[in-house]
């Protein structure tokens, strides 16, 4: 029987087999920031403990810094100021790279992987940081893990992961122009439910996948986890390969074409099984919005809200009825950046909606483009302008904005549309309710100031 | 780490769907680079009223009954979101020693084992049958997990299966990170061998 994509990247890094079906594997490369990295760090301290090969660490700081236009260098998070400090102390004592805030490459940590070409097709990556899924889009295998599996990785170089079961989800059906990836897999999240892709691989296929650009593959497997798989991916192609070609980190250009022709292996068998085998037509998806506070409480942006038993407090919490559309839902605040959607196509794609449009009054509208190297190529292409002629604030890199840790946030009660991942209670502030949608949907419900559909402007 | 065998304690039956990490410990109340001193924090948003510090009475774990809670229990999908340790180091600070539920997302699983906490999947009918019996008298119908045994007392007995490796862990307290360098000398060979045939992973560029 042939191999998946995820069996033939595991195998290649297998240090040791053990009889329970779990194996010791070998990381290629460890991404760490400041909120969960600086203790992972500062304990390896404490307990004498060295980094086995510190070239492929790799730190920055996204989480907590300060994003207002032309930052301190600092964080609005009160308290917050060690996890910068240890982060700079510990990296510096440890002889780790650091992209620090005077860094062009400084950013979020999962769109500087890819844009720096740390993250590449076939190796292993980690990150104490859930939304490591994300550079599956790019072929790795890569996951999110805690602070004490991190130490594990700086000292040791591998991991021991279990067996997972392996799902793969093709996507067919023709896709309409307005059709994100963002509202696709709010979409199967909303469908399959957020525990779905438990213990599980998920491997994106299928000629919707295919025809994706790379930064929309990273979007959808960048919420892999909230549907609760140990990780997504999909398998590297051309667009791929030309994508990594040349970045920082990536492969020297005499040794490409050996990587690529690995890179290009990388598929799964058109003979190997899957666990779970599922095919969606995409024909059929609506632009998604959520409106609870979890990921599967989500909603085609014409529907009804939907009734059922043990959603009362999502209902509360979201001020909403069920059996009420969410469409002109009147907003408080608008949101573009993270992780999931803050990268060079993201902004574009909302800044071509806001051209010569002007959010309300009373919406307060906020952009952070997802590291310091989008946001100087956005300026160079003029999108600053456009999102503040619209309104919009014009932020610094970081993770600030997509989640409340004391500083940056919008008031309590307001709704707020925002192109995240996550819109669980107090996600971006206590009382904040938080939508998640397309940058496109963000960016079309600002300057309607109401929950709106984009398909009236891009049909 | 401590080992451990069995456990028992007054179970705290929340049962709740898909909770999160942010809940069992939200993102402002990580205030040290530290693991130990999150207990204040632990379900801050859910257990103080008001963004205040007073307890909410309607929050199950401030109810005298259950204050000194040492079993969480939990629906489906327990611990889903954020990776964030804390959630785990805050409910070891609190005493938690287990987690009872349906299912589990994977990082806190693993967070849960690395810090001696049991985590325990169960049917949903079993858990619910065991958190009626406990919320009739929560002082005195403590829950008992047997880790050795493999199994829950509460009411009865239910079998729960957990990895071997992680029982093996769990019991004996180990670290992970001594045991895996156990086999330093194949993680070297490893790194030998896959230099030759992925060199360029290892002359990539250094930015």
């Amino acid at each position: 029987m042939g191999q998946t994509l995820y069996q033939k990247i595991r195998a290649a890094h297998e240090v040791r087999r053990f009889e329970d079906g779990s194996s010791l594997v070998y990381i290629d490369r460890i991404m760490l920031h400041e909120r969960t990295g600086s203790i992972a760090l500062s304990n390896m301290i404490d307990e004498g403990r060295g980094i086995m090969t510190p070239e492929m660490v790799f730190s920055t700081i996204d989480h907590i810094v300060d994003t207002r236009p032309g930052r301190p260098d600092g964080t609005r998070m009160p308290g917050g100021q060690v996890f910068l400090d240890e982060m700079r102390r510990t990296t510096g004592q440890l002889g780790l790279r650091l992209f620090g805030t005077d860094d062009p490459r400084q950013g979020i940590v999962h769109v500087i992987a890819p844009e720096q070409g740390i993250a590449l097709p076939g190796i292993t990556m980690v990150c104490p940081d859930s939304h490591t899924c994300t550079l599956g889009g790019l072929g790795a295998l890569a996951w999110g893990i805690g602070s004490t599996d991190c130490e594990h990785a700086l000292a040791a170089r591998t991991l021991r992961i279990a067996g997972h079961r392996q799902m793969r989800i093709r996507l067919e059906g023709r896709r309409p122009g307005w059709l994100t990836a963002k509202d696709i897999i709010i979409h199967l999240i909303c469908r399959f439910g957020a525990g779905f892709g438990a213990g599980h691989v998920i491997e994106f296929a299928g000629p919707v996948v295919e025809a994706m650009e790379v930064e929309e593959r990273l979007t959808l497997c960048n919420m892999g986890v909230e549907f609760a798989a140990f990780t997504a991916l999909v398998a590297p192609d051309r667009k791929t390969l030309d994508y990594v070609q040349g970045r920082a980190f990536a492969p020297r250009a005499e040794d490409v074409p050996e990587a690529e022709a690995q890179w290009l292996a990388l598929t799964s068998d058109a003979d190997a099984a899957f666990d779970r085998d599922i095919v969606v037509d995409v024909s059929e998806i609506a632009p998604t919005v959520s409106w609870g506070t979890s990921p599967e409480h989500a909603t085609p942006v014409d529907g009804l809200l939907p009734g059922g038993p043990g959603l009362e407090a999502a209902y509360r919490y979201a001020g909403l009825e069920p059996g009420t559309p969410i469409l002109g839902q009147p907003i408080d605040g608008a949101f573009i950046g993270s992780c999931t959607n803050s990268r060079l196509s993201d902004l574009r794609c909302a800044a071509a909606l806001l051209r010569g449009r002007k959010v309300p009054d009373g919406v307060r509208a906020v952009c952070a483009p997802g590291s310091t190297a989008v946001k100087l190529a956005a300026e160079a292409e003029g999108l600053d302008a456009v999102f503040r002629e619209a309104g919009f604030e014009w932020h610094e890199a970081g993770c600030a904005f997509c989640f409340y840790a004391g500083g940056e946030t919008f008031p309590p009660g307001a709704r707020v549309v925002s192109s995240t991942n996550r819109n669980f209670e107090g996600r971006q502030g206590p009382g904040v309710r938080t939508h998640i949608a397309s940058p496109e949907t963000v960016a079309w419900s600002a300057v309607n100031g109401r929950i709106s559909d984009v398909r009236e402007v891009l049909s | 780490m401590k080992g451990f065998t069995a456990h028992t304690g007054v179970a705290l039956p929340l049962m709740t769907d898909n909770m999160n990490t942010d809940v069992i410990i939200p993102s402002r109340e990580m205030k040290r680079v530290s693991k130990v001193g999150l207990a204040d924090g632990l379900f801050a948003n859910i257990r103080y009223a008001d963004g205040k510090r007073q307890p909410d009475p309607a929050f199950l774990l401030n109810r005298a009954e259950y204050a000194d809670a040492s079993v969480l229990m939990l629906g489906r999908n327990a611990g889903c979101g954020s990776s964030r340790e804390h959630a785990v180091w805050a409910l070891a600070d609190y005493g938690f020693r287990a987690v009872l539920a349906e299912s589990f997302a994977t990082i806190f699983h693993d967070n849960c084992v690395a810090n001696g906490i049991v985590p325990v999947a169960l049917p949903r009918a079993t858990l619910d049958r065991i958190a009626d019996w406990v919320m009739d008298n929560p002082s005195e119908r403590q829950v008992t997990v047997d880790l050795s045994a493999g199994h829950v007392e509460a009411d009865g007995a239910h079998v729960f299966e957990i990895a071997p490796l992680a029982q093996r862990m769990l019991i004996e307290g180990l670290s992970p990170i001594d045991l895996t360098l156990e086999d330093r000398p194949l993680i070297d060979a490893f790194t030998e061998a896959d230099r030759a045939r992925r060199g360029w992973l290892y002359r990539a560029g250094q930015g």
